[in-house]
């Protein structure tokens, strides 16, 4: 398992509290682990994945309204994954259309921390 | 570069699952190496490393007096090395005296044992007043000194990094190893707090 020196400062830095690396929510982390374990598993090298990132983050600079860092990260994930043709836009939205139609109570994984 | 691509109307939340399942599918990502990795850098890289050198450092004797000898030696002992954490030097807070870590060219920190560094350890102004007027700078931090305490400010190199043993707080004669931890901060492992006292 590589670590890898994640940016500080500029674009690509993850948002962090403490020097912490800090997710709102639970995609926000799955999102930042798939992009570590591809990448350590040798599908991209990681100035790939940072360079679509920064022009992410710019996209979404430019579009103005609520930013969210790991908006642009999957986003550049999805691009990187989606030109080297390992899993396209179209699967991903239409497994994503598929698992917004699960009935109600079972819309995600049951293996997190709370209660409900 | 690739061309701007058109906005999914899927949710995120969404469509990181989608992806995440596909992904799987195709043996491309195990779950389980997935959490592995979330866990290590949300949580492993980062203070709680240093908290536990200090809790242990707090409790045994003979592992403190290595610590002080030889910190990098004594930090691996725990399994704690990285890119960053060559060479770690542990400077010990007495009553009487006080240590600061700063780095006044850039800011070369023991990430393997404290993490990614706060940006006010980046802050230009945090670095210039830690040299010039320290015992100031700690006042605005929360820590006022008293004028019998020495303070020793330790200026971090890409070489030698440095990382505070601070006081063991009074009141926690009775708590273990792994009580105390919570009480050891990042701020008290560069100098600017002491370690907390127990709730």
């Amino acid at each position: 398992m590589t670590l890898l020196p994640l940016d500080i400062d500029g674009p690509a830095a993850p948002p962090r509290t403490n020097g912490e690396l800090v997710f709102a929510a639970p995609w926000e982390s799955r999102a930042f682990g798939l992009a570590m374990a591809l990448h350590d598993g040798g599908l991209f090298e990681w100035e790939d994945f940072r360079r679509q990132l920064i022009a992410a983050v710019a996209r979404a600079e430019a579009a103005g309204g609520e930013f969210s860092y790991y908006r642009c990260w999957l986003e550049a994930l999805q691009t990187l994954l989606d030109s080297s043709g390992v899993v396209d836009r179209a699967s991903v939205d239409g497994r994503a259309a598929e698992l917004a139609c699960r009935p109600a109570g079972h819309d995600h994984r049951h293996d997190h921390d709370h209660p409900h | 570069m690739s061309p701007i691509p058109a906005p999914s109307d899927q949710p995120v939340e969404l469509r990181t699952e989608a992806l995440e399942a596909l992904l799987v599918e195709k043996g491309l990502v195990d779950p389980a190496v997935l959490d592995k990795f979330i866990k290590t850098y949300a949580e492993d890289v980062g203070p709680l490393n240093g908290a536990k050198v200090v809790a242990k450092a707090w409790t045994d004797p003979d592992y403190r007096a290595r610590l002080l000898e030889d910190g990098t030696a004594a930090i691996a002992e725990l399994g704690f090395k990285g890119p960053q954490g060559e060479c770690i030097i542990v400077l010990e807070n007495t009553p009487t005296l006080h240590h600061l870590v700063v780095c006044t060219l850039c800011s070369c920190y023991p990430w393997p044992v404290l993490g990614l560094p706060p940006s006010w350890y980046k802050d230009p102004a945090y670095r210039a007043r830690a040299v010039r007027e320290p015992r100031a700078l700690l006042e605005e931090f929360g820590l006022a000194l008293g004028p019998e305490v020495e303070i020793k400010v330790y200026d971090s190199s890409s070489e030698v990094r440095y990382m505070v043993l601070p006081e063991r707080p009074a009141g926690t004669e009775g708590l273990s190893e792994e009580e105390l931890v919570p009480l050891v901060t990042r701020e008290a492992m560069t100098g600017v707090a002491k370690a907390k006292s127990p709730a």
